[in-house]
């Protein structure tokens, strides 16, 4: 196999161009991986980013908070766990509305599921097997697809206000306070043990971040 | 990529772990300058179209992103929730920097942009699993008359 070249960066995973809004810090890097076309050593040429990415506001001391504050999440079981989401959806509903607007774009709706219907959808698993209410897919697709909703629905909103906050504090804000985190950390045994095997695999693997299942109950 | 000590420590031991199976040391492929130069980005993010088909988690196959498709309409169904999608949810350039491509085409800095971009879903798929698709790509590709590809990862 012919190596491609590669430039190392020192961002974070997701992150391969480094900041988001900063089009001259994206061209910097751009232009430091075209240059090495032109090169024609070898064996391998692995070049490293001398640039760490811009810093997020969090880094500089102020830290970051969502554009409202929420309730701390109370309910330790369904059907309240649900109420409190839907709750928390009314709240953050002008936000991503302006965030949307703002961006001229949204990445939630690749379930094509409206929002509380994602978090009526989610909530049905501790019911059992729901009916699966996205036909291009299977169950365990679906139920993927809503938990990717979900979280671009929430981290959206909570990005609304210009600025940015670094996607540690975003991920410890979504899991560790918001009842949509604790909903999805509570389906998870849940779903792990699922009668529908595309569930059970979904639970196992795509539900919960690896850096986040301390939290797991 | 990341710094090893700027992911949790869970993180940290799943990549290092990964089988990466080393290259050959067979040459580069050579081209012309880079103003002569007509690229596709081809990312391993699991972007497509909205509308498009979502990714599944055993989804070898490949997603066309036009190249004139406002950089606004794609969205990400990547089955790893171990990255940031924050980054790509405000700017999608951050993961597919099509806009920065573009202006530096328009700048004369490189010859062109292609008429076709792709994307897979690059979750730890061994080289001999996605090749397949990687050969029907460079077929399309070259059709295109592209002669360099920017391979964008997550």
């Amino acid at each position: 196999m012919r190596p491609p070249r590669f430039l190392w960066v020192p961002f974070e995973l997701g992150r391969p161009f480094g900041a988001p809004g900063d089009a001259a810090f994206q061209t910097k890097v751009l232009r430091a991986l075209l240059a090495l076309l032109a090169r024609k050593d070898g064996p391998v040429v692995l070049e490293d980013f001398p640039e760490d990415a811009p810093a997020a506001p969090e880094d500089d001391g102020t830290g970051w908070a969502c554009p409202i504050n929420l309730p701390k999440p109370q309910a330790a079981a369904e059907p309240a766990m649900l109420e409190e989401v839907l709750r928390e959806i009314a709240r953050l509903a002008p936000w991503y509305a302006y965030a949307r607007e703002r961006r001229g774009r949204t990445t939630f709706g690749v379930s094509g599921l409206e929002i509380e219907r994602v978090a009526r959808f989610l909530h049905a698993f501790f019911d059992g097997v729901p009916a699966n209410p996205v036909a291009a897919v299977t169950l365990g697709e679906a139920l993927r697809l809503a938990c990717e909703d979900l979280r671009s629905w929430y981290l959206e909103a909570a990005t609304a206000r210009p600025g940015g906050a670094g996607s540690r504090a975003l991920a410890d804000w979504f899991w560790g306070e918001t009842a949509a985190g604790r909903l999805l950390l509570a389906l998870q045994p849940v779903c792990a043990a699922s009668a529908d095997a595309g569930v059970r695999h979904v639970a196992e693997s795509q539900f919960v971040p690896r850096s986040q299942r301390h939290r797991l109950p | 990529m990341v710094r090893l000590t700027d992911l949790a420590d869970v993180d940290a031991r799943h990549l290092l772990a990964k089988e990466c199976p080393p290259f050959g040391s067979e040459p580069f492929v050579a081209g012309p300058p880079l103003r002569e130069r007509r690229i596709a980005i081809v990312t391993s993010a699991g972007l497509h179209r909205l509308g498009d088909r979502s990714f599944d988690i055993q989804d070898t196959g490949y997603r066309v992103i036009p190249g004139d498709l406002p950089a606004s309409e794609l969205v990400m169904t990547h089955s790893s929730v171990n990255f940031d999608r924050t980054g790509f949810q405000q700017d999608t350039n951050v993961v597919f920097p099509i806009d920065r491509l573009r202006e530096l085409a328009a700048e004369g800095e490189i010859g062109s942009v292609a008429r076709f971009h792709y994307s897979v879903m690059g979750a730890g798929w061994l080289p001999q699993e996605i090749e397949p698709t990687a050969i029907e790509l460079a077929a399309m590709l070259k059709e295109d008359a592209v002669n360099a590809v920017l391979l964008s990862p997550v």
